[in-house]
């Protein structure tokens, strides 16, 4: 899946050079302005169709899902119908660039690269991470494993960037997909499983005699809602609208209704940002308690 | 029998969306397919001219579409005429512009090539038999040409319904986005899923695509 990603970006990116090269500069205003919306009476809001439990659709066709759930209520609260367009993890830059719709909703990742491209609104999940292991041996740090014991990564993700960064001594076991990679820490390939947070969580709900060790490694990333470059009407309202809804732990019920089922309610403080205000940094291999320790600091000020 | 996870299949509207779904794919494909045909076999006429100009431009939108892979058509056309000029064309009008273009290129190729392939003996026994220049094309060099174009032709249309499945990328959501969907909906419930989806979707293109090939059999076969 992550190639297939690589391969359409590098296709987009050759689409766009040749849109470029065919002349003409793009119109000034590509997007619709908070009050263009409303009057038009739609709003285009870019989902996942297919990333269950963030964006998908159910059995009847109707989109749900925690980044839905927020959709939902930002209609509801501008008082306009909601239009929802499938997106893909590569095109949803493009959609914001061209206006093709007003916000991106798609468990959109903040990166220093993406913020040159697109505006983010404030925060409302975190994402890390983790590494999940057996229960006869639980690794609590990257720094507990011996000489011969390797860690079983998926290619092409982020935990494999991360690992081979900064632990360049620790021997890696790489897996195409995840249902191979799955196999290898049934049968014991590895010592341990490293992958984005949410995934081993779920995973470990889901399979007997597993435990994630460590919740929460490397760099805290968050998820936001984007608008287009410079659409400035439409961010300070989803920041005022974000802000707000904190006040109501909107985003707590939010989890409760859409991500508890595959998280449990034990992960909800360290997912979910409230009212768009994120904890500090974390230190690398810092331990469930102690996330959920520095949530509440902050929510606490 | 393995668990192939079948029954999601059976879940409140999910058949009726894979249905539709492939219904969107075969809608612009066989639009494509009816606007491509006709005008390939136009500019593959054209083609064979001795005219430099006309040979030159129509060598060059061949190479191009050609060249091009079809997704990158497709960002083109739909993200790029926004760019470019502010066009706002939905997924599935620039999905039938892209497959339009491409059908017209690739049909065109075939054409040409199934007209020159025609020896020249032909043409020269037809004039002295006395056929006038209408006559010979009429009943000596389009039956043979047709004949020759079937096999190629059904190729190129179940080609274009095969290749709908990138329409995905630019949010028109046809047989294989809604088998994702269905997937990824139900991947804690039956996480055995992903294997019977594929499979019927499998199954529906094989569906869409057979009549095809049976009906050029029994063309080639009738027009022996």
């Amino acid at each position: 899946m992550k190639k297939l990603r690589k391969a359409a970006a590098v296709t987009l990116s050759l689409a766009l050079g040749l849109s470029m090269a065919t002349g003409a500069s793009a119109d000034d205003a590509v997007y619709r302005t908070l009050d263009e919306i409303k009057e038009d009476g739609t709003i285009n809001i870019g989902v996942f169709s297919d990333k269950n439990p963030f964006g998908y659709v159910d059995e009847n066709g109707e989109y749900q899902g925690y980044d839905i759930y927020l959709a939902n209520r930002l209609g509801e609260d501008l008082g306009v119908e909601i239009n929802f367009v499938s997106t893909e993890a590569a095109n949803r830059v493009e959609y914001l660039q061209t206006g093709k719709v007003d916000i991106i909703l798609a468990n959109f990742t903040v990166t220093d690269e993406r913020a040159e491209q697109v505006d983010f609104a404030l925060p409302y999940m975190n994402v890390a991470l983790g590494v999940v292991s057996p229960d006869s041996r639980v690794i609590e740090s990257l720094d507990d494993l011996g000489e011969d014991d390797q860690v079983i990564v998926i290619s092409g993700t982020t935990a494999e960037t991360y690992l081979i960064e900064n632990y360049p001594d620790l021997k890696l076991q790489k897996y195409d997909s995840y249902a191979t990679a799955k196999n290898a820490l049934e049968n014991g390939n590895g010592v341990c499983w490293a992958n984005d947070n949410t995934e081993v969580i779920a995973y470990a709900l889901q399979n007997e005699g597993y435990t994630v060790g460590i919740p929460s490694l490397g760099s805290q990333d968050t998820i936001a809602p984007a608008v287009s470059k410079g659409n400035e009407s439409l961010l300070n309202w989803l920041n005022e609208e974000i802000t707000a809804l904190g006040e109501e732990q909107f985003f707590h019920a939010a989890y409760e209704a859409t991500l508890a089922d595959t998280y449990g309610m034990d992960y909800e403080e360290s997912l979910v940002v409230e009212g768009g205000v994120t904890a500090e940094p974390q230190s690398e291999g810092a331990t469930e308690a102690e996330l959920t320790a520095a949530e509440e600091v902050t929510e606490a000020e | 029998m393995p668990d192939l996870g079948l029954e999601v299949l059976f879940k409140g509207k999910n058949m009726a969306r894979i249905l539709g779904g492939l219904g969107v794919a075969l809608q612009i494909s066989l639009v494509s397919v009816c606007i491509s045909i006709p005008l390939g076999i136009l500019l593959g006429a054209l083609m064979t001219w001795k005219n430099p100009v006309t040979k030159a431009i129509l060598r060059l939108y061949l190479e191009i579409i050609r060249i091009m892979p079809q997704m990158v058509l497709l960002f083109l056309v739909y993200f790029g005429t926004t760019r470019a000029f502010g066009w706002d064309l939905s997924g599935e009008a620039s999905a039938i512009i892209v497959f339009t273009l491409w059908g017209t290129a690739e049909m065109s190729d075939l054409v040409r090539g199934a007209l020159i392939s025609i020896p020249v003996h032909q043409y020269e026994s037809s004039a002295a038999l006395g056929l006038t220049k209408a006559q010979t094309y009429l009943y000596i060099i389009i039956p043979q040409t047709i004949r020759r174009l079937i096999p190629l032709s059904i190729n190129l249309i179940t080609r274009m319904i095969k290749t709908t499945s990138l329409i995905l990328m630019i949010g028109v959501v046809e047989v294989l986005k809604v088998a994702q969907q269905i997937i990824e909906a139900n991947r804690m419930a039956s996480p055995n899923a992903a294997f019977g989806v594929y499979l019927t979707v499998l199954v529906l293109y094989f569906i869409a695509c057979w009549p095809i090939s049976m009906l050029a059999k029994y063309l080639e076969k009738r027009w022996r």
